[in-house]
């Protein structure tokens, strides 16, 4: 028999309803039920939990560590970090869009309402607001958008107007337009398809919004050509920026040190964990891949 | 209620329930309560900063996980400036790993750890990826002699010595360090390892080499345990495998005094909590009054047993 990813090894994770005993501690192990778990296209679902309030701190850009169930009956022996795509704190429900694709989340994909999820988080440094910034600039590709998607809700209630340029391959697969657009956020769509997303015109579009005063910061994730391009308008115009990185992770801790990438300092190449100075890292010091 | 203290030498835990070396730090104070532990394990520090190993540095295999990364760390004068008073504010006591390339380095490791703040020094003479041909002492019966027995000589605080299940004759060299005055036996380091892609011919390491981290290691290390705890006299923290409290028990018949965890911290975070609430049920539920009752406790002596007499017996 199967072995149950949820109960194993320990029994002090929290469920909805349990009494947090550490109510103070900055993460959690959390046991969520799976509310919906619906495809959204041809290449994403989103997995919607109920959990304890406990996770509901997670803000944007910070991510939990998935127990991801087994998609083949062998086991899944690490967990997968994700970044929150929505924090719904009126009805207690957490919110995670994947693209199905390796063994975790293909094990994800065949979560049905009603069964356990385990969760460690909330993880990491997430996406900060400066209170000088009027309008921001959302930069994303692909699962990319997901991780962006949660600034919205960030930009709404620090009343910091959005403009979000959302990159696919073509209209099937255009991520999080509509909650951004729902938080009041002003989107443009460049597509593969037909040749928008190519980098000049998306240059063409930031000096855009940079001459009209769109720009007091740059965000982005998900395409390291994307990156090259904020970073270089960024250090043209002195515009500051974050970029939400992804690695290979383990403990989700800071401990085990898998998860590092490089940045560069003051001229020096140094390196970071994801998982603790991240997710979210200064633009401009990140070196890309 | 069972008393679940252990003694390793002059040092008391107050639970057999330790984290492995590389597998912890303080910053998991932000999910568990440290002060729950047996002993706090840092993460091996070396002389100079190191970047460590080029990623991935983590690949999944069938059995379990491999790893690879290469001890970095900031070096010594940062540890102990920064790191140490970060674990100096919780109660166990607290293990510092180090290593080194040299014996004398390791011997004067030893000596500038003997602060205050640190209660035992851990020689890693075995992590199996610090370079690339996954050499270290602790492959060598004469190295461990002569790597203990410097930093022996450099310091009066506790001495583990962290072997290597990789090691032909592992019971020598647990020897070779009980000689040359080790105060307890860390058995073991992780098992070299290696993962090719086939969709890209590559290995799945940056460092090619890693270390297999899994439950599956468990009866092999146990069986280690149980060989070196039967010849040699200092007391053993096994290491491998450890994922609930059965596990603990089953180490401690085999002569263990206490356990180190790894994986079952990295999948379930809260894991080694719940395996000190679960070893002590165990022990109440069968009246044991002091888990120190199960060290070497397993029953195997009267298994020199003629093979027809045994396949007589009921199952």
């Amino acid at each position: 028999m199967a072995v149950d990813p949820n109960t194993n090894y320990t029994n002090a994770a929290l469920r909805v309803g349990d009494v947090d005993p550490y109510p103070q501690r900055l993460v959690g192990e959390f046991i969520g039920t799976v509310v919906a778990n619906t495809a959204v296209n041809d290449e994403y679902k989103l997995v919607v939990l109920k959990v304890h309030p406990h996770a509901l701190t997670a803000y944007a850009g910070q991510m939990f560590h998935l127990l991801c169930p087994s998609p083949d009956g062998a086991e899944v022996w690490m967990r997968r970090p994700m970044s929150v795509y929505r924090v719904d704190k009126a009805n207690g429900r957490i919110e995670f869009l994947y693209k199905t694709e390796g063994r975790g989340t293909r094990g994800m994909a065949t979560l049905k309402p009603g069964d356990d999820f385990n969760i460690a988080g909330p993880l990491g440094h997430g996406f900060t607001l400066e209170p000088s910034w009027r309008n921001i600039v959302v930069l994303g590709r692909g699962v990319g958008l997901a991780t962006l998607a949660p600034l919205s809700q960030l930009a709404a209630e620090h009343k910091v107007g959005v403009t979000a340029i959302l990159s696919a391959r073509n209209p099937g697969v255009v991520m999080s337009r509509d909650l951004f657009e729902g938080l009041g956020a002003k989107t443009v769509t460049v597509l593969d398809s037909d040749g928008s997303s190519a980098v000049e015109n998306v240059e063409k579009i930031l000096e855009g919004l940079i001459a009209e005063n769109k720009a007091d910061a740059f965000f982005t994730c998900g395409s390291n050509r994307l990156l090259k391009l904020m970073q270089r308008l960024g250090k043209k115009h002195d515009i500051p920026g974050q970029v939400a990185m992804e690695q290979i992770m383990v403990c989700g801790f800071g401990a085990c040190y898998v998860c590092v990438r490089t940045f560069e300092v003051d001229g020096k190449r140094i390196l970071r964990r994801v998982c603790r100075e991240g997710p979210v890292f200064n633009m401009q010091e990140a070196v890309g891949w | 209620m069972v008393d679940l203290s252990v003694q390793i030498g002059a040092i008391t835990l107050q639970n057999p329930v330790q984290p492995a070396s590389g597998a912890f730090s303080w910053e998991y104070n932000d999910v568990i309560d440290l002060n729950r532990l047996g002993a706090l394990v840092a993460k091996t520090i070396c002389r100079e900063p190191r970047l460590g190993n080029p990623t991935p540095r983590m690949a999944e295999t069938e059995a379990g996980i491999i790893q690879s990364i290469g001890l970095p760390g900031k070096g010594i004068d940062y540890f102990i400036a920064h790191i140490v008073p970060e674990y100096a504010k919780f109660t166990p006591p607290l293990v510092v790993s180090v290593s080194s390339e040299s014996i004398e380095d390791f011997a004067a490791l030893a000596e500038e750890l003997s602060v205050p703040d640190v209660d035992v020094i851990e020689a890693n003479i075995s992590c199996p990826t610090r370079n690339a041909s996954g050499g270290n002492f602790a492959m060598h019966e004469t190295y461990t002699r002569d790597c203990i027995t410097a930093m022996r000589a450099k310091t009066k605080k506790p001495l583990w010595v962290k072997l290597s299940p990789n090691a032909g004759d592992i019971v020598s060299i647990a020897r070779a360090a009980e000689d040359a005055g080790a105060d307890a036996l860390v058995i073991a380091n992780t098992f070299l390892s290696l993962k090719i892609r086939t969709d890209n011919f590559r290995p799945a390491l940056g460092n090619k080499f890693g270390g297999l981290v899994s439950p599956a290691l468990k009866p092999i290390v146990l069986r280690m345990v149980y060989q070196v705890a039967k010849q040699v006299k200092i007391p053993i923290i096994g290491i491998g495998g450890v994922t609930k409290a059965e596990d603990v028990v089953e180490y401690m018949l085999a002569g263990a005094s206490a356990v180190g965890i790894g994986y079952a911290g990295f999948r379930n975070p809260t894991a080694l909590i719940t395996i000190i609430d679960d070893l002590a049920a165990w022990c109440d539920a069968r009246g044991i009054k002091k888990v120190t009752e199960l060290i070497g406790a397993v029953r195997d002596q009267d298994m020199e047993t003629d093979t027809l007499v045994a396949a007589s017996a009921g199952v």
